[in-house]
C-alpha cells in the first residue's frame, strides 16, 4: 500500500493528461467516490477508469473500496505541507479512536458478563 | 467489523475547521460515558505510542479537563479544555488551548472550538466532532507548528508540480 519511492517519471506522465490532473485538484479538495470524480468528465467508466489507473500506479493516488463505494484520495507522501498535515490528523484521529474501538468492546464485555 | 464502522475526516481550509465523523459498536450513553468520565477518557484519548495523564478534571459547565498526551520518552503535550455548554449524552461543546504543565494557556497559539454530538444509530452510536481553529490565520499557525516539530520532510510539493507541468 505504501510507496516510499516516489517515481518521478510516473507523476509526470500521470499529470500530462488534463483528465487526469482535474481528479488530482478535485482531491487537493478531499477525498471523493469514484462516481463523484467521474461526473464532470465527459467518458465511459471504463475509460475513466483507465485514468485513475494511471493515476494509481503512479503513486499519486490511493483508493479503497467500503461494500460497492470505490473511495480515492491522495497519497500522503506526494502532498504539500498543508495537505499533509490533514493526513497526519487524520492519521492521528484514526488511531485515537482505534483505542475507543477498544474500549467501548471492553466495556461491553464487562456489562455482557454481568 | 470494526473495518466496517464508518470514517469521515473532512478538512475545511477556508473554513479552519476539521470535521471527523466516526461510527461506534456500542449504545450512545457507553459512548458519552467515554468522552465524560475521566478514567475512560485517559484510555483512549492519545492515540499509540502516546499516552493520556489527567492534572484536573471537572465534567460540568464551566469545568475543565487539565491533561497531557506523552511519551515513553517523558515529553509531554500539554493541553486545557473548558467545558462550555453540556447537554448529557447528545452534545457537549468546549475550548481546547495549548497549554503547560501548571496550566497556563499558551497565547501564542489559537485556541480551537469543539462541538462534539452524539447520535444513536441502531445499537450503534455515530459521534461528530467540529473543530474551529478560528480564523485561517489560525489554522496556518497550528499547520506551521505540526511541521516544525519535525514530521515534515522533502515532500514532492504536488502544487509546484502541477504548475511545473502546466508551464
Amino acid at each position: 500500500m505504501e510507496n516510499n519511492e516516489t517515481d518521478l517519471d510516473a507523476i509526470f506522465h500521470a499529470l500530462a493528461d488534463p483528465t487526469r490532473r482535474a481528479v488530482v485538484q478535485a482531491l487537493v479538495r478531499g477525498e471523493a467516490t469514484v462516481s463523484d470524480l467521474a461526473a464532470p468528465h465527459d467518458m465511459g467508466l471504463p475509460a475513466f477508469m483507465k485514468h485513475l489507473g494511471v493515476l494509481e500506479a503512479s503513486g499519486l493516488v490511493d483508493s479503497a473500496k467500503v461494500g460497492r463505494v470505490r473511495t480515492c484520495s491522495l497519497n500522503p507522501a506526494t502532498m504539500s505541507a498543508t495537505e499533509r498535515w490533514f493526513e497526519e490528523q487524520r492519521t492521528f484521529w484514526q488511531g485515537r479512536y482505534a483505542q475507543l474501538d477498544d474500549l467501548v468492546a471492553a466495556l461491553q464485555g464487562d456489562r455482557d458478563e454481568k | 467489523m470494526k473495518s466496517d464502522l464508518q470514517f469521515q475526516f473532512m478538512a475545511d481550509v477556508p473554513g479552519h475547521t476539521l470535521r471527523i465523523k466516526r461510527e461506534f459498536a456500542g449504545p450512545r450513553d457507553l459512548i458519552w460515558d467515554c468522552y465524560t468520565k475521566q478514567e475512560l477518557l485517559e484510555k483512549w484519548f492519545a492515540p499509540k505510542p502516546l499516552k493520556t495523564k489527567t492534572a484536573s478534571m471537572e465534567f460540568r459547565e464551566g469545568g475543565h479537563w487539565h491533561y497531557a498526551m506523552y511519551d515513553d520518552d517523558g515529553t509531554e503535550y500539554w493541553g486545557w479544555t473548558d467545558y462550555v455548554t453540556i447537554d448529557p449524552t447528545t452534545r457537549f461543546t468546549s475550548r481546547d488551548a495549548f497549554s503547560d504543565a501548571t496550566g497556563a494557556p499558551n497565547t501564542d497559539l489559537p485556541i480551537a472550538d469543539w462541538v462534539v454530538t452524539f447520535e444513536e444509530a441502531g445499537d450503534h452510536t455515530i459521534v461528530q466532532t467540529v473543530i474551529d481553529y478560528g480564523s485561517p490565520e489560525g489554522l496556518q499557525t497550528v499547520i506551521d507548528m505540526g511541521m516544525e516539530q519535525g514530521l515534515s520532510a522533502t515532500y514532492v510539493t504536488l502544487d509546484d508540480l502541477i504548475e511545473t507541468l502546466k508551464g
